[in-house]
């Protein structure tokens, strides 16, 4: 039911692809200039990535899936997780500014690194984007915009290859009609969609450690997948989820019953 | 009399009185002789001082006035209204009252800190003429006998004397009525003669031919800063705050200002924040002259450098952060503090971006969400009390089934920062629905005793 079960075939060297592969690049004037990775430290999904993790140096999108696409909860610490592996401090661009820093600082983000930009509008926090890419003294660059047109991301890809700054944009509506715009074309190098599951079930009453399906929409020279994982941990690390499946979902009413303990010894 | 304070003027005296007269009626009134030159020297410095803090173009207005051009320098300030409130709140606090109102002309402002009813008035753009409308003609700045002549034609009001026409006024009372009006209207230009610090370390350049394109403007500002930053070196300063003041040919004056978060007195930085702000001067018919002023500049030592014994230094990021507040304001750039409260919404500050890293951060005893919404928004909620989470709530119009919680993690209210909160008390649940979504909730009391809150419950943050 989902990418994290299916394999990707070994695939054995192709000496006319790698040409052609060395090729582009040196069209793409990338030649000589190693690009720098920050791999999950999930198997899994650094395989699917070109290259074995995400690209520093480059833009990738995200955002929240069904109604997390006008919060941007599950996205802001999916990113705020990555951003917290990167080395420096990190620019955070909003334009409404309800990020709660305890919470990023659970996604190992702690206060002291980001810095926060509230821009007016869109056309500020693209403009600011671009600035603190093109810096190159940040770990991290993360903004939230709604509309990311190609020409922009273009221009901010291109600022973030200058700089080997990672760049991390939160696309978040306002209205459920405006997340239709995630499918346009743009310039970056990966583009996520992050949604909510159930938590991890617990033997006790309880909420457990949230879990999210991390959709990998689009991988320049990569394949589209998706995982099932477990959420950032204090560090920003993401941990390798089990199916959906092999867990069954107890309301809390029902939590708290006396047959709770039964139904746990059985499933032990 | 010339001036009378607020006790003399309660007390019925007014300016004009002679001193004679109110000796006699309050024979232990203290009068001061009066030092015109004092005062003009003490608008001088207050205008100095507002000159390093507030615009770059500031000129005195003899006897009671200064006058500001604030084009380009209000958005420092977080806008127009912010930034008054901010000066009116600084001049109170070094013991003067003060008057004041932005508007599109010299003259309107005029008029209207003077003869207006409120103390702060902050007209739109393209309304001057209709707020003056109601004003005394003495607001136009005319001499006494003019406005003595208008107030026997039964003119009183600027309205009523800007619908007159022209011609019988000027043959009457000369050009000095249509002048003003022009200039009070925005018709014609006015210029303002800032004034200029004492000592400043300034540059400044005329040219041959007025210059107009933006990147002859750039050519120059490259030209005008290494030998400011040579100055302010030669000091052992580095500016914070920079003007550049350039000259039109029809003797008006457009301001650029760029502030810096730390001491900075490299060529290249500096001049890359003035240039960026390029396009919001209008050049007119050409510049003839361009300075370059260090407002502020304050000590700036010599920094060591990265000694080679394997440490690596974090990558210094004050010039992205000048480019940044120069560009949104300064205001809107900021770290977020941790403050020792256990209420969510106290429990950050804003300060300065660059401000030094707190040794402590907010505790990690219990999950936090990734958003905090601006205020906490109602729900309908069913729960079991006194302190079960609840079954199932409504949030915009959406029903929700828990299916699993954590808490309650209780918050009482903080009573020695407001009487209100003595008894009140917070219970904050993590939910997660069906589908997973996972929800901070409170109930306002701890669902027992009714002093504690209204036992309603509430949405406070998402968690991802």
């Amino acid at each position: 039911m989902d990418g994290s079960s299916r394999r990707m075939p070994a695939s054995e060297p192709r000496p006319a692809l790698e040409v052609l592969r060395a090729q582009i690049s040196r069209l793409e004037g990338r030649v000589g200039r190693r690009r720098a990775l920050l791999p999950f430290g999930l198997r899994e999904i650094d395989s699917r990535l070109p290259g074995g993790g995400l690209a520093l140096g480059a833009l990738h999108e995200v955002a929240g899936g069904g109604r997390d696409a006008l919060h941007a909860a599950a996205a802001a610490q999916f990113s705020a997780g990555i951003a917290a592996r990167t080395r420096g401090k990190v620019l955070w661009i909003v334009t409404r500014q309800d990020l709660f820093a305890p919470g990023l600082m659970q996604a190992g983000l702690p206060g002291r690194r980001v810095i926060y930009v509230q821009a007016r509008s869109d056309v500020d926090v693209l403009a600011c984007f671009e600035e603190g890419l093109r810096h190159g003294g940040l770990g991290a660059v993360v903004a939230e915009v709604a509309r990311l047109p190609m020409t922009a991301s273009r221009r901010l890809q291109l600022a973030a290859e200058m700089s080997g700054t990672l760049g991390m944009a939160i696309r978040r509506w306002r209205r459920p009609a405006g997340a239709s715009d995630f499918g346009q074309p743009t310039a970056s190098v990966t583009r996520w969609r992050v949604s909510v599951l159930p938590s991890t079930a617990l033997p006790v009453p309880g909420v457990g450690r949230a879990r999210w399906r991390l959709e990998l929409i689009r991988a320049r020279a990569g394949e589209a997948a998706v995982f099932d994982v477990e959420a950032c941990d204090g560090e920003g690390r993401l941990a390798q989820g089990r199916l959906v499946a092999d867990r069954f979902a107890v309301p809390a009413v029902l939590a708290d019953g006396p047959g709770q303990e039964a139904a746990w010894r059985a499933r032990a | 009399m010339l001036s009378v304070d607020l006790a003399a003027r309660r007390a019925g005296l007014r300016p004009g009185t002679p001193v004679t007269k109110a000796r006699a009626l309050y024979p232990d009134l203290t009068v001061l002789e009066a030092d015109p030159q004092g005062d003009r020297d003490g608008l001088e410095a207050l205008a100095l001082w507002l000159q390093r803090r507030i615009a770059p173009i500031v000129a005195t207005d003899p006897p009671d006035g200064i006058v500001l051009d604030t084009s380009g320098a209000d958005h420092l300030h977080g806008g127009e209204a912010a930034m008054l409130a901010a000066m009116v709140a600084r001049l109170r606090e070094s013991g003067m009252s003060a008057r004041v109102a932005v508007a599109d002309t010299l003259g309107a402002a005029h008029a209207l800190v003077r003869h207006g009813r409120a103390r702060m008035v902050v007209v739109p753009p393209g309304e001057g003429g209709a707020a003056m409308a109601d004003l005394p003609v003495a607001g136009l700045r005319l001499p006494d006998d003019i406005v003595e002549g208008l107030r026997a034609l039964g003119v009183s009001r600027i309205g009523a004397l800007a619908g007159m026409p022209r011609a019988p006024l000027a043959l009457r009372f000369g050009p000095e009525v249509a002048r003003r009006l022009d200039q009070a209207f925005g018709r014609v230009g006015e210029a303002i003669v800032p004034v200029r610090p004492v000592d400043p370390v300034a540059v400044s350049r005329n040219f041959a031919e007025p210059i107009g394109a933006a990147e002859t403007i750039a050519r120059m500002i490259g030209a005008l800063v290494p030998p400011l930053c040579r100055m302010l070196e030669e000091r052992g300063q580095g500016a914070r705050c920079l003007d550049l003041l350039l000259h039109r040919v029809d003797s008006r004056a457009e301001a650029i200002r760029v502030a810096t978060a730390r001491p900075v007195r490299d060529a290249g930085r500096l001049a890359r924040l003035l240039c960026e702000k390029i396009e919001t001067i209008d050049p007119g018919f050409g510049i003839e002259r361009m300075v370059l002023t260090a407002v502020r500049a304050e000590p700036m030592g010599a920094r060591q450098a990265l000694s080679l014994l394997g440490e690596t230094e974090e990558a210094d990021i004050s010039g992205l952060i000048d480019v940044l507040a120069n560009r949104v304001g300064a205001g809107a750039l900021y770290r977020l503090a941790p403050v020792e409260s256990d209420i969510p919404e106290r429990s950050l500050r804003r300060v300065p971006a660059l401000a030094p890293d707190e040794a402590r951060d907010w505790p990690d005893h219990w999950p936090r969400p990734a958003r905090l919404l601006p205020r906490p928004e109602p729900v309908q909620a069913m729960a079991e009390l006194p302190d079960q989470p609840p079954v199932f709530f409504i949030w915009r119009g959406v029903r929700r089934t828990v299916r699993c919680a954590d808490g309650p993690e209780r918050v009482f209210g903080e009573w020695w920062k407001e009487d209100g909160e003595l008894t009140t008390a917070r219970d904050y649940f993590r939910v997660e629905d069906m589908g997973g979504e996972r929800f901070w909730l409170y109930r306002a009391g701890d669902g027992e005793h009714g002093e504690t809150g209204s036992q309603g419950w509430f949405v406070h943050g998402i968690f991802g």
